[in-house]
């Protein structure tokens, strides 16, 4: 028997009794221990309690209970999001030894969803990087070149699915940090609009950015994932019900009942993403997929978004002024790592955070402080959140032109580990294309649309606010109609019986 | 913008961070380097833009006002690093 590269597929096969949730987490262990050395995707693997918990969800599939598309398929959680009783180190020495109390609100409703948890994902120390390469547990490596990064900070979720080690992986992002990985990697993801997915229990890093999102083999896994994720949390004021009409087409991509026709859809296409710095086979793979979406009925539209090269630098005011009011918490007296008994609180405060910080995490906390400072608040802060405010009207002109945009993700396919680690503003120039759609708040997919260098190139489809519903199927339409999505590196173990 | 020895030790203050001194010097570098870079946002014409905080404007939500169960503070101290008596301990802060 062949596990299928699909997450729904899987659930479609344990729910006609093919396979049983305990054998599909077993088989989920055999790729982790077959791939988990070369590529360092996992922090903390749980095979007996994925196990134990497989029997528990099987019980409640041979009583009928099955209810979601997801139910009984093994997945992994980035390590920013809290599990119950599951560390949560957020790639830092600073949790290190820090163990929730409490469940993230997607992981319960993913729970009742019958999901099964296998392993919590490597990520760049407390998000903050785009490489994978600042965790304190070491790098993750890209499933398709070893000696390459996997991108970041969710590059532990996206190297976990691109190698076979799980089916779907929950990431966060805050600039990018689901969509430049899964482009890195050759997998697909969703970046919610702003206040689709609660953020209770996603260790913050900026919040009027953040968010919670799927990482998966195609598209229709993702919008799976994100039909249990998305909704209203008490607990998360910032959240909103939303995304009428998702459930539906979603049980009709599941049946495959209704073709899925993009006819009449106007993809809108920004000459400001195209320009200098962008890799000519990144280009190439991008306008092919445009002549893709064309061929299938869409209609290109020339747009503008000039103020894309202002987005990098207002979001790094912007980020790390709420990083540094955010990682204000970790003071060495509530929980995670402390330096040890000193005179005074001050003395306890600095040891504690000088050596409890990697340098990535202090550049920025230090930074979002200055930006912050009196004397710079103007110049800097304020400048960043008038760009922002423009930047989010540039997108509201553009949508009125068109229905989803179409862009690279980043400006490269996935570099050599430790090229970019020593050059914070080259690192963060990789972020251009993915950075204004977290300021403007707005939904975006990734999926993969070809190779450069032998390494898989996504394109970014951007969406109105909380219409992921037309993002998803433009993506789907294009998977298919396409077979990127389905090509594995040759570290995946092909139809492992 | 140039990040000297003066200003570094306020951002280290504001930022209650200490530093060792390479990480200090490889912190003058890394910040000048960034700045000079965010510097590019004073070309841009913001108008009349007020800025924005938050991605959309919300309206303040509140919760009807039920009483529930508080957090157990054994659960709360689960990962302080030291406690005693059901409490955090710090370092003494009056004289």
């Amino acid at each position: 028997m062949t596990i299928p590269f699909s997450a729904v597929e899987a659930a479609k096969m344990i729910k006609t009794k093919k396979i049983s949730a305990i054998e599909l987490t077993t088989e989920a262990f055999s790729a982790i221990k077959n791939v988990e050395l070369s590529v360092s995707a996992c922090i903390t693997t749980l095979e007996n309690e994925a196990l134990d918990r497989a029997r528990v969800v099987q019980t409640r599939i041979d009583a009928g209970e099955a209810h979601s598309p997801l139910f009984g398929v093994p997945m992994m959680v980035k390590d920013n999001i809290c599990v119950k009783g599951v560390a949560a180190t957020c790639g830092s020495k600073m949790l290190g030894n820090f163990t929730p109390p409490y469940n993230a609100s997607v992981y319960e409703r993913l729970l009742e969803a019958g999901a099964i948890l296998t392993a919590k994902t490597n990520l760049d120390e407390f998000a903050m990087g785009g490489s994978t390469e600042t965790s304190y547990f070491g790098v993750t490596k890209n499933p398709w070149d070893v000696t390459r990064v996997a991108g970041g900070s969710s590059g532990g979720s996206a190297a976990a699915v691109a190698s076979g080690e799980t089916f779907y992986a929950l990431g966060s992002d805050t600039g990018g940090s689901i969509r430049q990985p899964c482009s890195f990697c050759g997998v697909s993801g969703i970046k919610p609009t702003y206040g689709a997915v609660s953020r209770y229990g996603l260790i913050a890093y900026a919040s009027s950015l953040d968010q919670i999102g799927p990482i998966g083999a195609d598209i229709r896994d993702c919008a799976a994932v994100l039909s249990i994720i998305t909704g209203k949390d008490p607990k998360d004021s910032t959240s909103v019900e939303q995304s009428a009409g998702l459930d539906e087409d979603l049980s009709s991509m599941i049946a495959e009942t209704d073709p899925i026709d993009i006819a009449g859809m106007r993809v809108g296409i920004p000459a400001d993403y195209f320009g200098d710095g962008l890799d000519n086979g990144v280009k190439a793979a991008v306008m092919n997929a445009a002549k893709i979406l064309e061929g299938l009925g869409a209609s290109l539209v020339d747009i503008k978004l000039p103020l894309v090269k202002y987005a990098v630098p207002a979001y790094y005011v912007i980020a790390c002024a709420e990083a540094s009011s955010n990682l204000s918490r970790y003071d060495g007296v509530k929980y995670g790592f402390s330096s040890g008994e000193t005179e005074n609180l001050d003395q306890l405060y600095v040891n504690t955070r000088g050596e409890g910080f990697g340098a990535e995490v202090k550049r920025r906390v230090m930074l979002g402080s200055f930006v912050l400072s009196s004397g710079y608040f103007d110049a800097y802060y304020k400048k960043g959140l008038q760009a922002r405010e423009l930047i989010q009207r540039d997108f509201f002109s553009a949508f009125e032109l068109c229905d989803v945009i179409l862009s690279p993700t980043a400006p490269t396919v996935a570099y050599k580990i430790g090229e970019n680690i020593s050059d914070p503003v080259k690192m963060y120039l990789g972020d251009i294309y993915t950075v204004s759609v977290n300021l403007a708040g707005l939904p975006a997919v990734v999926i993969p649309c070809g190779f450069s260098d032998d390494m898989p190139v996504g394109m970014q489809l951007t969406g109105r606010r909380f219409d992921e519903k037309t993002l998803i199927k433009t993506a789907w339409a294009f998977q298919k109609n396409t077979d990127f999505h389905v090509k594995r590196p040759s570290i995946w173990k092909e139809g492992v019986k | 913008m140039t990040i000297d020895d003066e200003l570094i030790k306020y951002v280290e203050d504001l930022s209650k961070l200490r530093l060792s001194h390479e990480e200090r010097e490889q912190a003058k570098s890394d910040l000048t380097a960034i700045l000079g870079y965010i510097d590019t946002l004073s070309e841009l014409d913001v108008g009349t833009a007020e800025g924005l905080s938050h991605p959309f404007k919300f309206v303040n939500c509140f919760r009807d006002d039920v009483p529930a169960a508080s957090a157990d503070r054994d659960i709360i101290l689960l990962n302080a690093p030291r406690k005693k008596d059901g409490c955090f301990i710090a370092p003494k802060t009056v004289e």
